[in-house]
């Protein structure tokens, strides 16, 4: 019997030599202890070994299957070794190829500064107010301080569409509507496309502005200077500041001509601010009191400021685009940079 | 506005420079928007003296030695046929830079540098320089027109800075003027500023004059069109000679641009210059019946200008006639009959206002445009017509060039405008609307600095405002008046302390264009913005039908082309035009969005304000096909909580087999195809391009507003049906029924479609998975009679079998 066994070992050491794979493996591993596997018989041949001899010889047989068992058990596991390696090393990829990126859209430059503008000003209480772009004589200018033989009209050219009926100029016309229903506090905030008959490298016959508009009591041309301070610092940056210089529009008085520093380059003279330090950004002043009592506001009782700017101008400001032309033109390789 | 700082100076004491003047006129609302230094090109040029001059032998040059003083003695080959020892003309030394001029010794033809030379081999160590070479003309310097060498006066000294002493030294401003300060728009104006700005006293100009007694009596001027003009003043000077004016007054035209003809007729340049007042000359022998008439043209009324134009007038025009004709258009040019001849020796002065859309209109209809029109436009103050009148006839006595006499006939109509205005305003007042506390002293200051007159009573400041400041209304104007000149920087930003707490963002209806363009974004969608005019030639481009509702477009009355010259009626030729500049830009695919308005008018032309129409354009091209931008359209459905109906429509831009009308609710919002074949190939496109339009104002009507269901404790059936039906059944009715047929029904979504061998001829199968979802009880065993249903009414209404 011992012999056998020792057979059985031998063998086994044979089996395994070379075995490589677990599959391999999982068959010698039946072979010798699988039901019918070798050391199996030789347990079954048990009961034809002489009683006496049972114990001894047992004890051998169960020697053996634990012996083979660990065995089996040891080179298992180094195989499961290699085979993970293996299967990292088969299963490496490249990780600097492209990843799977799904297509992005991306918003027009103004719908970008629009929303910017418009979140910055309605933390200061504003409210949204859209007025029609085809407007009258009155609202877009005679309500403005601007009747018919004005010299203010000259500083834009109108489209007209019949007598009356025109292109909006301006945002502000949406002024006379808000004031028309809503009495003080006002705080209005009026975007949206307007039309000049203006065509070169930095006009456009189609724009954007935004109006803004506060009436209320004891409204100073300071406050007017504070909330475009507030406005210059959080489209432009924190060290941003505002200059006012005197200008003229006929539904302000007085009106001034808005200056933020260079924040490119500080103030220090650069392209951008072609060397002046400043970058002209919008216009402004205090309404003027024919406009208020028009709207049948007390000019006594209230008083207010507004205030107009370019939303193009200050995309191409924000962005550095140097072609006002590039924002109606729709190439695809200038909208997809703008992914908000 | 031009105004040379060398005549400023003739009005204020200017002691700073022309950049800190600058400056200065910025802070107080004057914008230079060129400071032109006036010898900016020339540089290192002084006065040479000729001491020796010997000709080189064989040619035209002579050998000069030049003293230039401090400078030097110089020895220079010169060719000019004037030079001779003895004479001083500038000389520009090795360095220096002068223009450069062509072979006719006139066209300049850029800056030259001078250096070191050899002419015929004789050394040459700088270069005596002609008027031009020096940018001088006959009217800037006399003499500098001739072609040779400039001859400086004896009195020069040698070595001397040429610049001061030909006028090269000055500075020309070039200011942005504002609408609201006709006043302004001279040189005199600007002075005022000037004045004000440096807290200077002005020099005005003398507007003296004495009269001789007129020897007629028979100048008749009649307004009969007090409407177009209010005023009109006529002074008649006799003895008038003709001659070329005094070298300070060309000099002072030259720098403004304006080029000398006679002495009348630059005392009235010169005028328009100085005060910004147009002035007129007629020749008094040329009025019939010496008869002035201020009235509208006839329609068909004929007159040729003083620049030989002939103009056919209208009704709107105002013209100025004699007895029978036409002799000026009011305000734009004289008339050729009435012209300034040299041999003239009687002239009626004109100095009148016109009102500015008159003279706007009239130079517009007719094209014409000049210094005279342009002031007009801007507005003229009767003050200033008064004071130009009593100008011009002193500076024809200090030219000599006539007698002035008594004949002076000044019409003033009721809509004259003349005098001083005088208000009440209050400090008080001031500084509530600036916010600030400009001390009371300093307003009396600013105001009189501006030639108000100021009496202060307590609070209250009494003010008599100059006769040509009409653009002073109220105290508010008198704030900025003194704001200007204490200085914006004074303004210190406050935050609104004395307002009202306001509730501020986006309305409803923004928040929902914000979130559809989020949501279009989000699908990898760019977002463009396009004219909202085009042409008809766009809608031609598209073959709409002459009749189409999309022709009945607004026209803009002035348009800046034809190519944009209708109010649009739909997106779709935007979203084409914006791809077709892609694909020929490279751009090979790509999907685009646009929400924007059209305007659709309810009669042509418009009478009444137009419906303006909130638009969503779709445009997708290059691997796209119609069921990606169906997909965006159902994106859009899915938003707004409601569902599109998509069936086989045409349009006549679109593919006919691939364009479906959407209908939500049963009303019709839009379409979506691809763009025909035949206009592909008209526009040479290589891609195939889809576009969709959808009404958005429509469409706001039918979103439904967000409902929570709650999620039923028991699970979803889902079965899969494989149908077939005929070829041509839409997939749309199918799911239509399926839905109709039972309420259980939460999803239908088509996983196959197949045609082919394995199936009937004509017919196809669809594969739906559909969705049961229970309510409050479980469904599980009602599913199959759900099914058996399903399938009862796809047989009855579609005659469609289960596979």
């Amino acid at each position: 019997m011992q012999d056998k066994i020792n057979e059985i070992e031998k063998s086994i050491d044979e089996a395994v030599k070379d075995v490589q794979s677990s599959k391999t493996l999982q068959e010698i591993k039946m072979r010798f202890l699988g039901k019918t596997g070798e050391i199996s018989s030789l347990m079954k041949n048990m009961r034809d070994v002489p009683p006496e001899q049972r114990p001894s010889i047992g004890k051998l047989l169960n020697a053996l299957r634990v012996w083979t068992e660990e065995r089996f058990d040891a080179i298992e596991k180094k195989i499961k070794e290699f085979e993970l390696k293996k299967k990292y090393s088969d299963e490496k990829i490249d990780v600097t190829l492209p990843g799977k990126v799904s297509e992005d859209g991306a918003y027009h430059p103004n719908t970008l500064i629009r929303r910017e503008l418009i979140s910055i000003f309605a933390g200061m209480g504003f409210e949204v107010f859209e007025g029609p772009e085809i407007e009258n004589d009155y609202y877009n200018f005679t309500a403005l301080n601007t009747p018919a033989d004005h010299p203010a009209r000259d500083m834009q050219d109108t489209f007209y569409l019949s007598n009356d009926l025109l292109l909006r100029t301006q945002t502000s016309a949406g002024q006379i509507r808000v004031m028309e229903n809503k009495k003080p506090p006002i705080k209005i905030l009026s975007p949206g496309k307007v039309f000049r008959s203006d065509d070169d490298a930095t006009h456009s016959p189609m724009f954007s502005q935004m109006e803004g508009l506060v009436v209320d009591k004891g409204i100073t041309l300071c406050d007017l200077k504070g909330m475009l301070d507030e406005f210059a610092r959080k489209i432009f940056g924190a060290g941003v500041k505002t200059r006012l210089r005197p200008s003229y529009f006929p539904f302000t008085e007085p009106s001034v001509e808005v200056d933020v520093s260079c924040f490119e380059c500080g103030g220090c003279g650069c392209r951008l601010c072609k060397g002046t330090g400043w970058i002209e950004v919008l216009g402004a002043g205090m309404v003027n009191r024919h406009v208020l009592e028009g709207c049948g506001i007390d000019p006594d009782v209230y008083s207010g400021f507004a205030f107009g700017m370019g939303i193009e101008r200050i995309a191409m400001l924000k962005y550095g685009i140097n072609n006002m032309k590039l924002l109606f033109e729709g190439d695809t390789r200038f909208l997809k940079q703008f992914k908000a | 506005m031009k105004a040379p700082l060398s005549w400023l100076k003739a009005y204020v004491d200017i002691d700073v420079t022309a950049e800190e003047l600058q400056a200065k006129l910025f802070s107080c609302g004057f914008e230079v928007e060129e400071l032109i230094e006036v010898g900016k090109d020339i540089s290192g040029v002084v006065v040479g003296e000729v001491i020796e001059c010997e000709p080189v032998e064989g040619t035209h040059l002579h050998v000069c030695k030049v003293d230039c003083g401090d400078k030097g003695i110089f020895q220079i080959c010169c060719g000019a046929d004037n030079v001779e020892k003895g004479i001083k003309a500038p000389c520009a030394l090795v360095g220096a830079t002068v223009y450069a001029t062509a072979k006719d010794h006139v066209t300049i033809e850029g800056v030259m540098t001078i250096k070191k030379g050899k002419l015929r081999g004789i050394e040459s160590d700088g270069m005596l320089c002609s008027g031009v070479e020096l940018g001088l003309n006959e009217d800037l310097y006399e003499g500098a027109g001739y072609c040779g060498l400039l001859l400086l006066p004896k009195s020069c000294k040698n070595g001397a800075d040429i610049k001061p002493i030909v006028g090269l030294d000055d500075y020309i401003f070039d200011i942005s003027v504002t609408a609201n300060r006709p006043d302004c728009q001279s040189v005199y104006g600007i002075a005022r500023e000037v004045a004000a700005v440096l807290n200077k006293k002005i020099k005005e100009p003398d507007c003296s004059y004495t009269t001789v007694k007129s020897d007629k009596k028979d100048i008749k001027i009649t307004d009969l069109a007090p409407d177009l003009c209010p005023r009109y003043i006529g002074h008649y000077v006799r003895d008038v000679k003709c001659a070329p004016s005094p070298m300070w007054l060309r000099q002072r035209l030259a720098k403004c641009g304006l080029r000398s003809i006679s002495n009348i007729v630059d005392i009235t340049n010169y005028i328009l210059l100085e005060l910004g007042q147009p002035m007129h000359a007629f020749d008094l022998r040329t009025l019939a019946g010496h008869e002035v008439n201020i009235r509208r043209a006839n329609d068909g009324e004929k007159i040729t200008t003083l620049d030989e134009n002939e103009f056919a007038l209208t009704h709107d025009n105002l013209v100025i006639c004699d007895k029978d004709k036409p002799v000026a258009i009011a305000g734009v040019m004289g008339g050729l009959n009435s012209e300034i001849e040299n041999d003239t020796t009687e002239v009626l002065f004109e100095a009148a206002k016109f009102v500015r859309d008159s003279v706007r209109k009239t130079a517009r209809t007719l094209g014409q445009h000049t210094d005279s029109s342009a002031l007009f436009e801007k507005g003229v103050y009767e003050y200033t017509t008064e004071l130009a009148m009593a100008r011009a006839l002193h500076l024809i006595q200090e030219l000599k060039c006539g007698t002035v006499t008594d004949l002076h006939v000044d019409v003033k109509t009721e809509n004259s405008h003349t005098g001083e205005k005088e208000m009440t305003v209050s400090v008080k007042k001031i500084n509530a609307l600036l916010g600030i506390e400009v001390p009371a002293k300093r307003m009396v200051e600013i105001l009189e600095n501006l030639n108000f007159k100021v009496t202060v009573k307590g609070d209250d400041m009494h003010l008599v405002v100059p006769g040509y400041r009409e653009d002073i209304d109220g105290y508010p104007d008198i704030a900025e008046e003194i704001i200007r000149f204490y200085g914006y920087d004074n303004i210190e930003g406050t935050f609104l302390p004395s307002a009202s707490i306001t509730n501020g963002g986006f309305t409803e209806e923004q928040k929902a264009e914000n979130k559809l363009k989020d949501a279009l974004v989000s699908k990898g969608l760019y977002e463009i913005s396009t004219y909202s005019f085009y042409s008809q030639k766009d809608l031609d481009m598209l073959h709409f039908a002459p009749d189409a509702p999309e022709r009945k477009a607004i026209r803009i009355l002035n348009p800046i082309s034809e190519d944009l010259s209708i109010m649009r009626t739909t997106l779709a030729p935007s979203m084409v035009n914006v791809i077709v500049r892609n694909l020929r830009r490279g751009n090979m695919l790509g999907k685009l969005f646009e929400i924007s308005k059209v305007y659709l008018a309810d009669e042509l032309p418009i009478k009444d304000f137009p419906e303006e129409r909130e638009k969503i354009a779709i445009g997708v091209w290059g691997k796209y096909n119609f069921f990606d931008i169906k997909g965006i359209t159902e994106n859009i459905a899915t938003l707004l909580n409601t569902k599109f109906e998509y069936e086989a429509a045409t349009k006549p831009f679109l593919h006919p087999g691939i364009t479906a009308k959407i209908t939500c609710d049963g009303a019709e919002i839009g379409y979506v195809g691809m763009l025909s074949p035949e206009i592909s190939e008209e526009l040479a496109l290589d891609r195939l391009v889809y576009v969709a339009e959808l009404d958005y104002d429509e469409l706001k009507k039918h979103a439904k507003p967000f409902k929570y269901v709650p999620i039923s404790k028991h699970p979803e059936v889902v079965r899969d049906l494989a149908l077939t039906c005929d070829k041509a059944t839409p997939c749309g009715e199918i799911e239509k029924e399926i839905y109709a047929a039972c309420k259980y029904v939460s999803n239908v979504s088509l996983f196959d479609v197949y045609e082919g061998e394995q199936i009937e001829k004509g017919k196809k199968s669809m594969a739906y998975k559909i969705t049961f979802t229970p309510k409050d009880e479980p469904i599980e065993n009602k599913v199959d009679g759900f099914v058996k249903k399903i399938l009862g009414n796809l047989k009855f209404k579609l005659n469609i079998t289960l596979r």
